[in-house]
């Protein structure tokens, strides 16, 4: 409830200031489209579930008579199928066991950049990944996968005791032991959600306050103003392409640590 | 001042309505973590099922028709060399063959060459034979017209000589056959020639004087 309140300061802060511009805020994202509360179904949720349902068409719609000779569809299938498989899963996982995690870390990759995707192309323009929860979500399916991996290679002593690095002084220990720990079992999560949220609800936020700030002064404001505001515009269009790299790279990088975590757990030595 | 009101005064109005946009932007909204989970579980399951395995399989057939192709390409290889090896060894043969066939030749030339020469050796001894004898034959032949021509020409001189013809009487005595017979025979020297020539010289030398004689005289 405090934490509700810290955010009501912030809102209430730009809010005073009267009829003013008003920036945009996080409560933005918050787009509740049937009830409200925790269990909304909020427009993320919808676009969630639209995304997957395109994905899945288009997967199966392309590899469904996957042929030796690749039509145009497949081919591209291929190329990001082959990017995660070839170039993440075997590279880091290793030849002799990344076969069974590629379906895993093809569809977050395939999940995380169509969703990314959304926040820059119309009509959604709407960064699911922006609201935490999915990230956890994902998250959330990569930290079971890769201890239950760990636990199922080594057991559960056996998981635990190849988190901490051996052959160290006896006092050092005392350090590394909750270091380690803490990485595996918070550190890593936390970050791998928060790396995605954060990267997703800054950019959009950015544009959003490009957007609606060159909009306000070209609407509301002075000569002087208006140029502004066509300069925002224009920055907010190079942002936008700078956005799309960025969509790219995250989903890129929360495959590629998925598949770093899974290969910590099954190698053979720390 | 202004500020706290203005905090109790949202926070009354977002009691009121809902609070759920005011929350902290990290906090996540149970329902879009759990729908997040259902979304991600309905792609995993897709992918699982429906996508991987055809692009894997896709995969292997690749893998398995290029290598396919490699070993293709191999037995084509080896299918050359051994075609290769074939026509080498037949080439082997061929030169040996060649070679074989030559010295055959150049034998059977040999032969050949040796057996015409000892015809033509033949044919020549032949010919050189059939050539003396008949040089022989006429050689006598001219004797004999010779002998008789020198007898009529020294009964001629003799007549002219003696001032009578002496032909019937010489005829009826056979005077110059005689004479002839022992000058072959050597019982008579010629007078006018050195001594020692024999035979057939000793002859020939006596009609040449004889001869010359004739001439001188004439």
């Amino acid at each position: 409830m405090s934490l509700n309140v810290l955010g009501a300061s912030i809102l209430a802060a730009e809010g005073g200031e009267g009829s003013g511009f008003q920036a945009p805020t996080p409560a933005e994202f918050y787009q509740p489209l049937i009830g409200q509360g925790d269990w909304a179904i909020t427009r993320p949720i919808v676009v969630l579930f639209i995304s997957v349902a395109l994905i899945s068409w288009f997967l199966v719609a392309t590899t469904r008579k996957a042929a030796i000779v690749p039509s145009k569809g497949q081919w591209v299938t291929e190329g990001i199928y082959g990017m995660v498989r070839n170039g993440l899963a075997r590279d880091i996982i290793g030849s002799r066991d990344f076969l069974r995690f590629v379906p895993l870390l093809f569809a977050l990759f395939t999940m995380i950049l169509v969703n990314n995707l959304f926040g820059i192309i119309p009509p959604v323009q709407y960064p699911t990944m922006s609201r935490i929860g999915v990230p956890i979500a994902l998250t959330l399916v990569v930290f079971v996968v890769y201890h239950a991996v760990g636990i199922r290679k080594n057991g559960f002593g056996g998981h635990i005791k190849h988190m901490i690095p051996p052959g160290l002084p006896k006092p050092i220990y005392v350090l590394i032991i909750p270091l380690e720990l803490i990485t595996y079992f918070i550190t890593r999560p936390l970050t791998l959600a928060l790396r995605l949220f954060g990267n997703m609800f800054a950019g959009h936020m950015l544009l959003l306050l490009f957007i609606l700030g060159g909009e306000y002064m070209l609407i509301h404001g002075a000569f002087g103003l208006k140029i502004a505001g066509i300069g925002s515009f224009l920055l907010a269009l190079v942002l936008t392409a700078f956005e799309g790299l960025i969509e790219f790279l995250q989903a890129y990088i929360f495959t590629l640590l998925a598949a770093t975590y899974i290969a910590g757990s099954l190698a053979d030595e720390h | 001042m202004q500020h706290f009101t203005g905090i109790t005064q949202v926070v009354g109005l977002a009691a009121a309505e809902d609070t759920t946009g005011q929350r902290l932007p990290i906090l996540p909204l149970w329902g879009e973590l759990i729908f997040g989970l259902i979304a991600f579980a309905i792609l995993l399951w897709v992918v699982t099922k429906k996508v991987v395995p055809n692009l894997e399989k896709a995969y292997a057939e690749r893998t398995a028709a290029i290598e396919g192709g490699m070993q293709q390409a191999e037995e084509a290889q080896q299918q050359a060399q051994a075609a290769l090896e074939q026509y080498q060894a037949q080439l082997t043969e061929a030169r040996a063959e060649a070679a074989r066939i030559r010295e055959e030749a150049r034998e059977q030339g040999a032969s050949i060459v040796a057996e015409m020469r000892g015809q033509a050796q033949a044919e020549a001894t032949r010919i050189t034979e059939a050539a003396q004898k008949q040089i022989e034959a006429e050689r006598q032949q001219a004797i004999v017209s010779l002998r008789s021509e020198v007898g009529r020409l020294s009964t001629d001189l003799a007549s002219r000589i003696v001032g009578e013809s002496l032909h019937e009487e010489t005829r009826q005595k056979g005077i110059v056959d005689r004479f002839l017979a022992e000058l072959e025979a050597g019982q008579i020297q010629p007078e006018k020639v050195g001594a020692g020539a024999t035979g057939e010289n000793t002859h020939a030398q006596g009609e040449l004087d004889l001869g010359t004689a004739d001439g001188r005289d004439a």
